[in-house]
Order: C-alpha cells, then structure tokens, then sequence
C-alpha cells in the first residue's frame, strides 16, 4: 500500500491520503463534498475544511487539523523551563510576546518569584505584549478584509504592522519570534530611545485606525457582507468555551487582564469593548471586528500609559539589570499549576505539573485559543453560503500554529 | 532593473515566462472542452473590438449594426467560461462558472438597457455615427444636425459648434448620467471585476473558472479579462463620454474644440482622436481599479439583488425618458 502511486487520478484515491468524514456514497442527492485547504488562500496556514455543501449552501464543515502539528507538549516536556520559551514563540506566531508573557508568568508563579519582579520589567513586557497585540489585530483585519475582497485594508494593516515589527525587531532582535520575555526578567532593557519612538509610533497610528474605520468598517458593502453573517449567541459561545473577541463580540465583558488582572494590568486604565450589534445582531462577524478594532484603541492607551511610566519613575537607570531576578536553577515544587493570559485571539493557558524533583515539567499542556474557538466553525456556517464561510472562518482569527500546536 | 526603466517591460516578461511554461492539462479534465475555452473567451472578447471607431477616420469595421454586434460577440465568452468551468473537472472551478454565467446573464440586462438609452437618442446602431453627433465635426458633415443645449429644443441653444463637453450624450440628455452610472455598474460585473468578481473570488474559489488554467492558456484567459475591461471602458467612453470628440467647447474665439481636434482623416484629427479616446478610457479602467482595490466582494444574493431589484428596474425607466426626451429634441 505505501507505495502505491496516489497522485494519479481515481476516485478511489482521492480518499487515500486525506482522511474524510463522509464519503460520496454517504452524500445525499445534489450534496457534494469540497475541500477547503489546507492549500488555499484564506484558510490562513494549513487547515483543511471539509465542507459538505448542497450548491452554494454549507450543510457541515469539518475542520482537520494536524498539518502543523509540531509536538509543543512533548518539547516541553523534555527541556528545562528556559529552554521552552522559544517554542512558545512558535504556538500563536503572531503575538508570541502574549504567549512568552502567560508563560513567564506561570513559572515564575510556580518559582513563587512573580511578586519580585522588578517593576520597570512588567511595564516593558506589557509594553512589548500590547504591541504585539496590535499586531496581531492588524492581521486578523487585514486578513480580514482580503478574505471579504478588500485588498487595501490588507496593505494598510500589514504597513502599520511593518513599524511594530522594526520596534520589536529593535528591542529583541527577531521579527517574529522573539524569545525576549524570559522566566524571571527580561533579555534585555529596552534599547535607548526605544520609548520616544514608540510614543511618536502610537501618535502616528490613531489617525490610521481611524482611515481604516472609514474604509473598511463604514463601508456599505462590508457592512452588508458581515453583519448579521454567522450570529453566536452568547450561551453558545460559553457552552464551547470560546474566549477572547469572539466572547466579546457576542457581548459578555470577560478579559482576562481585568477579570484575573496580573501583571500590572490593574494599575492601568483600558475600557473591555464588546459587541453591541450596532448594525446586525450582537455577535455576528462585525461585532467580532468591531470588538478588535476597539481593542486596538484600547491597546493604544495602555501603552501610551506604560510608556509614561517608563520614562517617569521607572526611568531607565545605569544599574538597571533586567536578569536581575533570572533564577540560575528553575526547579519549582511539586505542584500543578494552570496559568492564563488573555491573548489576542483568546485565553492562552499552560497547564503545569512539576514534581519537584527536576528541571523539567513532568507535563506541560497547552490551551490555544484558537484551536477552541475554532470548534465553533460548524455551528455557525451550518446552513449560509460559501462565501459567509469564508467570512465566518476570517472573523475567528485564528492562528494555525496554535491550532495544532 | 531587469524588466526595464521603472519595470515597464513587466508586461513582457510575464508573457513571456508564461509562453514557455508547460500547458498542464489535468488528468480528468475534458481536453475537449477544456483546451478550446481560453480561445473562445479570448476570441469573443477581442472581436469585439473590431468595430470601435478609435478615430474619426479609423475602425477596424464600420459595420451599421456594430453596437449590436458587439454586445452580441461579447456576450459569446459566456460559453467560453461555461467550458473552462465545466471541462476542468473541479469543483472550485464549476462553481466559479455556475456564478460567472449567473452573473453576467442578469448584468447582460441592465447593460443592454442602458445601451439602448443611447441607441434611442442617437437614433442609430453604427458607433461612428455616434461618436460624430457628439461634437463639432457633425455639423459640418451633416448641414442639417442641430444639437441643443440638454437636447431641449425648446431652450433654442444651439450647441452644434460649440461641441465639446456639451455635446457628449451624458449632456445632450442629462438623464445619461444615471444611463452611464448603470453602464459602469453593469460593466463592472460583465466583465467580473470587483466588487463582483466573485465567479473568480480568489478568497473563496481561489481562481474560479480558470483555477485549472496554466501557461499560456491563463495567460489568454486573464488578458482577455483585461482586454474586456478595456473593450467596455472604451464603449463607455464612446457611448457617453463623447468618443474621440474633445471635451473642451468653443468659447466664442476661443475655439479650444477646434484646436483640440482636427478635421476627420487627416492626421491631426486622428492623433486628437485617438489622444481623447484611449485617455477617457485608460481613466476608465483607472476608476475600475481604484474600485477593485477598495470595495469589498458582494455576496452572490447580493449580486442578484442589484441586478434584478435595482439596475433593471431603473434601466427601463431611463429607457422610457430617453423616448421622452428623444421627443424633446425634434
């Protein structure tokens, strides 16, 4: 069987190298079977949707996962704390200071250091988070409007992207995976200037949500495109465990940064927006989109707050040392620990058992928020057409690193 | 700088690299249909240019009936795309078919309805003759043609030498302006631009009918998208815009029209002509890119509603006050 040649056409091979829910005997009459990725352009990475469709019209989605499976829990589980923050990066690839930040945290936690962190170092970590929470935003709403045909939302989203990407590039030294937040500090201390910059970034980016706001949200034919286009109820949306803007958008005000506040995020003043239904119904794809552009606002403030405190009393000093409280051995006690952040796409969560006995965790689970709220899929694209699939499937934002892991 | 000062030989280059790549033929497509497609939509699409009058003096065929014609030759790449849906044995691209043919069925209406405005008005088929009753030139030619200020009789304005922007259709009858809007509309979906290209809607059928396509054979299958774009930009231009006629009026002496254009067939009128001419229609298909890049795809219901809700109900109502108006201007 191994050999045997797959990739010429039969009917019966079509089968062979891709697991399949149903098969075309199962089918009823006019329905069909289309596959939706894991090559395709707005199935954003590797997923692969099976979709049984009667015409235009979806009856299932089954979403098959795997393509970008890369044995998260198992490296964790064989390498010391340290030395699994990078693959953390590797999880949720487009805010992977969010994840680094919930990871940190929950060793740091386990450790029982988290109090004595210096706090010039959480600022800079909520600093470089919310940044990287912008642009993760920005994806998703670029994303967003290209998957609806909008091309120019995608170029000014991925151009305002490009100056968050410079300034992470500037204090970690990578683009994307930054490896910056470490367990107990910080790589480094933000390089010179990086705070007046930053500051002149966010006063040069208001103006350009607000273009974006005019373009892309205003616009009639989005409007018409993704209001009232795959409603989740709220109950539902609890019942499957979805978290972050998808939660918001139905319209339950649930952030983890007030509801758990770690870090500094109490001293800090940022509104939770959620969906309203302001031109469909409370929980349809524009609420979800209006909810991250409001996030964006929000994350703008919380930076610019930041920012003013790390240019007041935490002021940069000669002696400074962001390793300062970099523990030389991580060897937490027994104990389970479950640790969560709210990440752009969600709650990010690492489940944590030690025993105490060595460098390594004796398990290591991850809760990507995506691979949840991508649950929800079928739900809500039962019965629309393939075009409110695809924007149904743009407004969950996800990231297939997450997703698989 | 390997394609050139500013990559102007861009263009070359991609046909090039396209000449020289394999023509994939999938294994359980039907060659029959499949490989003949890309040459009846190409085929259809520039046929239809034979009978524009670029100049006052140049047509490729100066046909009576060549407004008929074209719309007729045009509408022909239906079944181009019906083939290259059909024969690639792909789901994605059936589908990108069933919508193409869906879609440029019902935009075929408003279109042809907003044609026929025009064709009331002018009182003919040939688009040279068009083009002529839309500036100066036709009043020498023809002693008798009179155009009026709105094409009001009763106003006693004679605009005949004055040409320019005045004589265009959209001011001869000032319920053009809808009659063009409703063109461009329609255009837009004749020839799936976006906001309605969904038969091609990359995000969701990735390429739609020609997602099969490789080599040369894409290549014929987007030029003549293309090509479409440019037909129907110089058919606005032609129908309403005034053809190659210039869109400065004589001011008493200061006879901008006359010097912006020459006397037809001579060869200053012919560079004149074909200046105004391919310029309206390249800022045509700029607007059409301007449009394609920022609006949003419709959905296909939302589609059919324009069509059928909207632009049908309001072409044949302006085709009922071009006869009135038509009344107004003899």
């Amino acid at each position: 069987m191994a050999n045997e040649v797959q990739y010429i056409f039969d009917q019966k091979n079509l089968s062979k190298s891709e697991p399949q829910k149903y098969r075309e005997e199962d089918l009823r009459r006019e329905e069909m079977i289309i596959n939706i990725g894991p090559q395709h352009p707005s199935t954003h990475g590797v997923l692969r949707l099976e979709v049984v469709a009667s015409g235009e019209e979806v009856v299932e989605v089954i979403p098959h996962l795997g393509y970008l499976h890369r044995c998260f829990e198992k490296h964790a589980e064989s390498l010391p704390f340290n030395q699994t923050l990078p693959f953390v990066d590797r999880m949720d690839y487009l805010a992977a200071m969010n994840s680094e930040h919930a990871f940190a945290m929950g060793v740091e936690r386990m450790m029982g250091i988290e109090d004595k962190i210096p706090k010039r170092v959480e600022y800079i970590r909520v600093v470089v988070a919310e940044l990287n929470r912008l642009a993760s935003h920005f994806v998703a709403l670029g994303s967003y409007g290209m998957d609806i045909g909008a091309v120019t939302a995608f170029f000014w989203m991925v151009r305002d992207r490009e100056h968050i990407l410079r300034l992470l590039e500037w204090a970690s030294g990578a683009r994307m995976l930054y490896n910056y937040i470490w367990v107990g500090g910080l790589f480094y201390d933000l390089p010179i200037g990086f705070e007046e910059r930053c500051k002149e970034f966010v006063k040069y980016l208001k103006p350009k949500l607000k273009e974006f706001e005019q373009v892309v949200m205003e616009n009639k034919i989005f409007v018409d495109r993704t209001a009232n286009v795959g409603v989740l109820p709220l109950d539902l949306a609890i019942n499957y465990g979805i978290s972050g803007p998808m939660l918001r958008g139905s319209g339950l005000k649930y952030d983890l940064r007030r509801a758990d506040g770690y870090s500094v995020y109490p001293e800090l003043d940022f509104e939770v927006p959620v969906g309203k239904g302001e031109v469909g119904t409370t929980g349809d794809c524009w609420d979800r989109t209006w909810v991250r552009v409001c996030e964006c606002y929000e994350s703008i403030r919380i930076i610019e707050q930041s920012l003013e405190r790390l240019t007041g009393d935490l002021k940069r000093t000669r002696d400074f040392d962001p390793r300062e409280m970099v523990p030389k051995k991580i060897r937490p006690k027994a104990q389970d620990l479950y640790v969560r952040a709210e990440n752009p796409k969600g709650e990010t969560g690492f489940f944590f058992r030690a025993d105490g006995r060595s460098d390594i965790p004796f398990r290591c689970k991850a809760r990507g928020a995506s691979f949840t709220n991508l649950s929800i899929i079928n739900e809500l694209a039962k019965g629309s057409l393939i075009a409110d699939l695809i924007a149904i499937f743009g407004s969950i934002d996800i990231v297939l690193g997450e997703v698989d892991r | 700088m390997e394609v050139g000062y500013y990559g102007l030989l861009q263009t070359v280059a991609d046909l090039l690299k396209l000449l020289q790549k394999e023509d994939i033929v999938p294994l359980s497509a039907d060659r029959k249909m499949f490989k003949p497609a890309p040459v009846l939509i190409f085929v259809a699409v520039f046929a239809g240019f034979a009978v524009l009058p670029l100049t006052s003096g140049f047509t490729g065929s100066g046909i009576d009936a060549g407004l008929f014609y074209l719309l007729a030759i045009v509408s022909l790449d239906v079944m181009g795309i019906l083939m290259a849906g059909w024969g690639s044995n792909s789901k994605y691209a059936l589908f990108g078919s069933m919508r193409a043919i869906a879609q440029i069925i019902s935009y075929e209406i408003p279109l042809t309805l907003s044609v026929l405005c025009v064709v009331m008005i002018s009182q003919s088929l040939n688009l040279q003759e068009i083009v002529y009753q839309q500036g100066i030139w036709i009043g020498k030619i023809d002693a008798e043609a009179v155009n009026y200020l709105f094409g009001i009789k009763a106003l006693g304005i004679e605009t005949t030498n004055i040409g320019g922007i005045l004589t265009w259709n959209i001011f001869r009858a000032p319920i053009f302006l809808f009659a063009w809007l409703i063109f461009f509309i329609a255009s837009l979906a004749e020839c799936n631009r976006a906001p309605f290209d969904i038969p091609e809607a990359e995000s969701e059928l990735v390429g739609g009918f020609h997602v099969e396509y490789s080599g040369f054979r894409w290549a014929m299958v987007m030029l003549s998208e293309y090509g479409m774009m440019l037909l129907v930009a110089f058919l606005g231009a032609i129908l309403f815009l005034g053809g190659w006629n210039s869109p400065l009026p004589n001011i008493g002496s200061v006879a901008l029209a006359d010097w912006t254009s020459g006397e037809p067939g001579t060869m200053v009128g012919h560079l004149w002509g074909a200046f105004w001419l391919i310029g309206k229609a390249l800022l045509t298909v700029g607007v059409q890119m301007w449009v394609r890049w920022t609006y949003p795809r419709l959905r296909i219901d939302q589609l059919m509603n324009l069509s059928w809700k909207y632009l049908t109900p309001a072409g044949i109502l302006l085709v009922l006050l071009s006869a009135l108006w038509r009344m107004l201007m003899i």
